[in-house]
């Protein structure tokens, strides 16, 4: 154990490396499936056919063939077409459309589940759609979508430990390397479980804190927001926390068929 | 040349054959997931508190790092033990996908117990039925209807995630494709039709899960 704990520590420069290139494609993967969620999401739920229809079939597409297929076409195929990335971008291209077209599918059901109460005022008002939807209900789904997000980020970064399949250096193949160093299968495989759960366990903190902070933007009470939100909401001044939570606050069932 | 259907041709054989071992791995996986999943549902009610706990801990890093970590981990445990050296990987495969997806069922579990009604259990304690009898004969019939639809959706997750077997050199549906195209330099071929196999196979029982859903819903 002592011996193993030396090596560790000399090991511990080329196990940060390894940590930089996953949280990379974690996070450049949480940034690109974003932007693909939101694009598609919007577009499923948008009134022409023109745009929902081609937007369900690349969300259905994306969703049923496996993340590791997408992975090695990009990987393989996409220099015979002509066009070659480099491994870690080949990941995070392959993470984001992946995750992408799952919280697609999330941001529609949240967008769906805001009140029609609220869609009814935004029309009443004669709010232009985009005002309609930008002011209105996209800031009201982003807090009901968050916990599903939350969930689907942990799914990507434990995706991120197929980046070791395109001879990427990441957290899962230093593991490997600890292991071979040491010897011990028990002990690297500890450490390395040990730091993808941290990795995860902050991840869930940071949507936390992103709900508490959408919440009170709504002005709702962010009491049910988790312990570390109800820090940070209990820090400033509680604006509006003196109103009811509306019964419609309710996270709706996004998770159930997308998430994994 | 961007597609050749010999090359198509060619492939489809090698790559339904490893699609066999892609299907075996399903189904084991989710077999002892949906059995694995109820135990630790029931156990996380049951035990005492302190194992309880243990249990919980163990359940939540399972679920928060990476399937093919842990694959390689209980593989190469498998492999540096002189009890066990002889598993083939797919069985050690299957069982490491079944425990995973078996923490994700259980929370399932949880949720449609919990979301029996009250009045169940008081009529359960009311006409003192043994517990064993009470779980089997009323709460779990009630709660399997809330919760059927999701293990459809975790069974559907987990056989797009059996690919992740190539770590332990399971020769399955992806890694037929990987090595064909290693050989005939076809990948455009190999791993678009892998693709659309499982987009086949996992795109019209999504549509089923969700049929089923519907219609349990409206008891």
């Amino acid at each position: 154990m002592a011996e193993d704990l030396v090596r560790l520590v000399d090991f511990l420069p080329q196990l940060g490396d390894g940590l930089l290139v996953t949280v990379q494609l974690a996070l450049g993967g949480a940034l690109g499936s974003f932007a693909i969620a939101l694009l598609l999401g919007l577009a499923m739920v948008a009134p022409t056919r023109w745009l929902a229809v081609p937007a369900r079939i690349v969300v259905e597409f994306f969703r049923g063939t496996s993340l590791l297929v997408q992975l090695f076409w990009l990987f393989y195929v996409l220099p015979l077409l002509g066009a070659e990335l480099d491994p870690l971008m080949c990941g995070i291209l392959a993470l984001a459309l992946n995750y992408g077209a799952y919280s697609a599918e999330v941001v529609r059901s949240s967008v769906m589940h805001v009140e029609p109460g609220q869609w009814e005022a935004a029309l009443a008002l004669s709010l232009t759609p985009a005002r309609r939807m930008f002011r209105v209900i996209l800031p009201q789904a982003w807090a009901l979508m968050i916990p599903s997000l939350a969930t689907l980020q942990i799914q990507l970064l434990k995706g991120t430990a197929v980046a070791s399949f395109l001879t990427l250096q990441d957290l899962n193949e230093r593991i490997d390397i600890l292991r071979q160093d040491t010897g011990d299968t028990l002990f690297s495989y500890s450490v390395g479980f040990l730091l993808y759960f941290v990795l995860a366990w902050l991840i869930q903190v940071t949507m936390d804190l992103l709900e508490a902070l959408a919440k009170r933007r709504l002005g709702r009470d962010p009491s049910d927001a988790g312990f570390v939100g109800r820090l940070v909401a209990g820090a400033g001044t509680s604006a509006g926390a003196g109103e009811a939570d509306a019964p419609g606050t309710a996270e709706p069932a996004v998770a159930k068929g997308g998430a994994r | 040349m961007l597609w050749s259907w010999d090359f198509a041709a060619e492939a489809l054989p090698l790559l339904l054959r490893g699609f066999g071992n892609t299907l075996i791995a399903t189904a084991g996986g989710t077999a002892l997931a949906v059995v694995l999943g109820l135990l630790l549902a029931v156990l996380l009610r049951v035990l005492p508190r302190w194992i309880r706990w243990l249990l919980r801990l163990l359940v939540a890093v399972v679920r928060n790092t990476p399937l093919i970590m842990q694959l390689v981990f209980v593989w190469t445990l498998f492999s540096t033990s002189e009890a066990l050296i002889g598993v083939p990987a797919l069985v050690v495969g299957t069982l490491v996908i079944g425990v995973h997806y078996a923490t994700y069922m259980s929370e399932s579990y949880r949720a449609g117990i919990d979301a029996v009604p009250p009045g169940q259990w008081e009529a359960i304690s009311a006409l003192s039925l043994p517990p064993v009898r009470a779980f089997r004969s009323v709460v779990l019939p009630q709660a399997l209807r809330a919760t059927v639809p999701s293990l459809g959706n975790y069974a559907i997750a987990m056989f797009k995630d059996t690919p992740f077997l190539i770590a332990i050199g399971v020769g399955e549906l992806v890694w037929s494709a990987q090595s064909f195209g290693g050989r005939s330099f076809a990948y455009t071929e190999a791993f678009t039709l892998a693709g659309l196999i499982f987009l086949a196979a996992s795109y019209p029982t999504s549509l089923a899960v969700r049929r089923l859903e519907k219609s349990l819903a409206s008891y």
